[in-house]
């Protein structure tokens, strides 16, 4: 069920991602992609807009003017204080909602078709397990779904166990994980099917820090075995750092991109323990406070340490 | 209360001894042992019947003592040695009662669950048909039911057992329909999304999705419905009717001066309400087992 976009070595930055005037760099980007240059890219959305009809015929507009181009095998954080879209950017990617204007295409498709095809794996905050499925079989529904024989499923099932260190609970329920475990189940799950891109929304955002930090480790390994494009949402600037290839970052009332910022800190696979106290980490942490709050407020690159701004 | 009691003694003939030496030791076993996690529905059974049964063995014992030294007569309150009595002496007699009772509850609760289950499927799919449903099952639910059973006795012939049937399937079919109805509207938008997400068809959604998440709902109200199908089609059976029932037997007793007899009637009305609520809870309780 993967996608058929033929795989592409990793495209160098954008020009957009050293800028930190996005809305022009972005707006070029897309001014000079075509249908097919789309199709090399995992995601891309052009003048995206999302309106919810409030009570009494009031309009809220959580989302206005995205432009947003996510590379096959890119990990791209969006980062944002409570009500600046950036969910719902997800949600409107992974066609869980219909943007009120402007166009989505994942892997040169529209978000519709690519969500028929299969082409992306999901993970949400809550885990979401149906918790009446043991571990295993939790995580082969998506292949149960979608047709996949009792051999493959049992094959893949034992493969991604192993990949997210679960191989012992298989035959564990939901209720019987702790939160960390189940979201790796999550993750498991979304990676049944080999997607060329991953969607996650706040997937360690309900788990205490120490659990965290392990989960983003794990989450660079599998993403670096797997190789899947990842847009990421996340209020927690340390995360975005640590994890991304670029940060996204946005703001509220209406909710839009404000600025890109390169965070590239090497490749996925080499990314260790010891990068969360590298100076490129803390410099790449201020940098994306600064983005968030604007530069007068944010301290010295120095006193960056350990800060989470969420 | 004391009308309960005496439930234990059939089972246990010495109640005098047993209790006070057993209960105390099985309560004790039975604790610690829920604490473990993989708990077997026989530990849970045992906790939820024992300590119940032991408060009834302590009221049984201070009632006879009560009856006894206070020398209260047989029409006012009947010793539970006499109900005992009663009860060994027409033991065949209560069993019959009580499985005639117990079919009318049992069918009617069949049918009652059935409706309940197939009417909480059609609101769930249309709004109009919830629209329409809702103040027909809200009628049903505050209407006294078995006040309606001279109606219904009339209307089927005072031989037939279709009055009682019909009262215990609609006593049923309240709490049955209700449950069902919250619990399929009870999936969780994580769960939605992600049927999305993987482009799943209504029917797997529905089979997948939205029959296990409605399904320990379904067993509460299944639960709830069980005493209320045993009561209905007992108490219907104050009203006429054929006499092979328990309430036909209360009544029968009773009006003959038998007071002890009638207990000892009592006695098999709660035990099948037992049975069914035992049964019922048991089920519920291994339906909902990883929530």
């Amino acid at each position: 069920m993967s996608s058929p976009t033929p795989s592409m070595p990793a495209p160098e930055p954008t020009p957009a991602a050293e800028s930190t005037s996005v809305a022009t760099a972005a707006t070029a980007t897309a001014g000079t992609a075509t249908a097919t240059a789309d199709a090399t890219e995992a995601v891309v959305a052009r003048g995206v807009e999302r309106v919810f009809a409030g009570a009494k015929g009031a309009e809220v507009t959580a989302l206005t003017g995205i432009e947003l181009a996510v590379h096959d095998g890119e990990f791209v954080s969006l980062i944002g204080p409570s009500g600046c879209g950036k969910s719902t950017l997800l949600r409107l990617i992974a066609d869980l909602d219909e943007p009120t204007a402007g166009e989505i295409r994942v892997f040169g498709k529209t978000a519709k078709q690519a969500r028929i095809d299969q082409s992306y794996g999901i993970a949400f905050q809550q885990a979401g397990l149906l918790p009446w499925r043991s571990v295993a079989a939790n995580i082969e529904l998506p292949l149960q779904l979608h047709g996949a024989d009792a051999a493959t499923r049992r094959s893949r099932v034992a493969e991604l166990l192993e990949l997210v260190g679960l191989a012992d609970f298989a035959k564990h329920y939901p209720d019987q994980l702790s939160g960390g475990m189940q979201q790796r189940v999550a993750i498991a799950r979304s990676l049944a099917e080999q997607p060329r891109l991953l969607l996650m929304d706040e997937p360690f955002g309900a788990l205490d820090e120490m659990t965290r930090e392990r989960m983003q480790t794990e989450l660079l390994r599998i993403r670096a075995e797997t190789g899947a494009a990842v847009v990421f949402v996340t209020h927690s600037i340390p995360e975005a750092v640590y994890l991304s290839d670029r940060v996204v970052v946005m703001s509220p009332r209406p909710g839009r991109i404000t600025d890109e910022i390169d965070v590239r800190l090497g490749d996925a696979a080499d990314r260790g323990e010891d990068l969360r106290e590298d100076a490129a980490f803390f410099a790449g942490v201020t940098a994306v406070r600064e983005a968030l709050h604007g530069p007068e407020t944010a301290p010295a690159a120095g006193a960056a340490r350990g800060v989470d701004v969420r | 209360m004391t009308s309960a009691a005496p439930e234990r003694v059939e089972t246990t003939p010495p109640p005098a001894a047993d209790p006070t030496i057993a209960m105390p030791g099985l309560a004790a076993s039975a604790a610690p042992r829920r604490r473990a996690a993989g708990d077997g529905p026989l530990a849970r059974f045992a906790k939820l019947v024992l300590p119940p049964v032991a408060l009834f063995i302590v009221l049984v014992l201070l009632a006879e003592l009560v009856v006894v030294a206070a020398g209260i007569p047989p029409f006012v309150l009947a010793s539970p040695s006499a109900i005992l009595d009663q009860l060994v002496q027409y033991a065949p007699q209560v069993l019959a009662a009580t499985l005639a009772t117990g079919l009318n509850a049992l069918i009617g609760l069949v049918i009652g669950a059935v409706i309940g289950v197939l009417l909480a499927i059609a609101a769930s799919v249309g709004r109009p048909v919830d629209g329409m449903l809702a103040p027909v099952v809200a009628a049903v639910a505050v209407v006294p039911i078995v006040a309606l059973a001279p109606v219904f006795y009339t209307m089927f012939g005072s031989t037939s057992e279709v009055a009682r049937i019909l009262i215990a399937s609609i006593a049923a079919f309240v709490p049955v329909f209700l449950n069902t109805l919250r619990g399929l509207r009870q999936v969780r938008p994580v769960h939605r999304d992600l049927m999305k997400s993987y482009a799943a068809t209504p029917s797997q959604l529905t089979r997948l999705v939205t029959i296990p998440s409605a399904l320990p709902h379904f067993f509460t109200g299944l639960r709830i419905a069980s005493s209320l199908a045993v009561i209905s089609a007992l108490v219907a059976e104050y009203f006429g009717g054929p006499r092979q029932g328990l309430g036909s037997a209360i009544t029968t007793a009773a009006a003959s001066s038998a007071y002890a007899r009638a207990w000892a009637f009592v006695i098999g009305a709660i035990l099948l309400g037992l049975v069914f609520f035992v049964l019922t809870s048991l089920i519920e309780r291994i339906a909902s087992r990883h929530r």
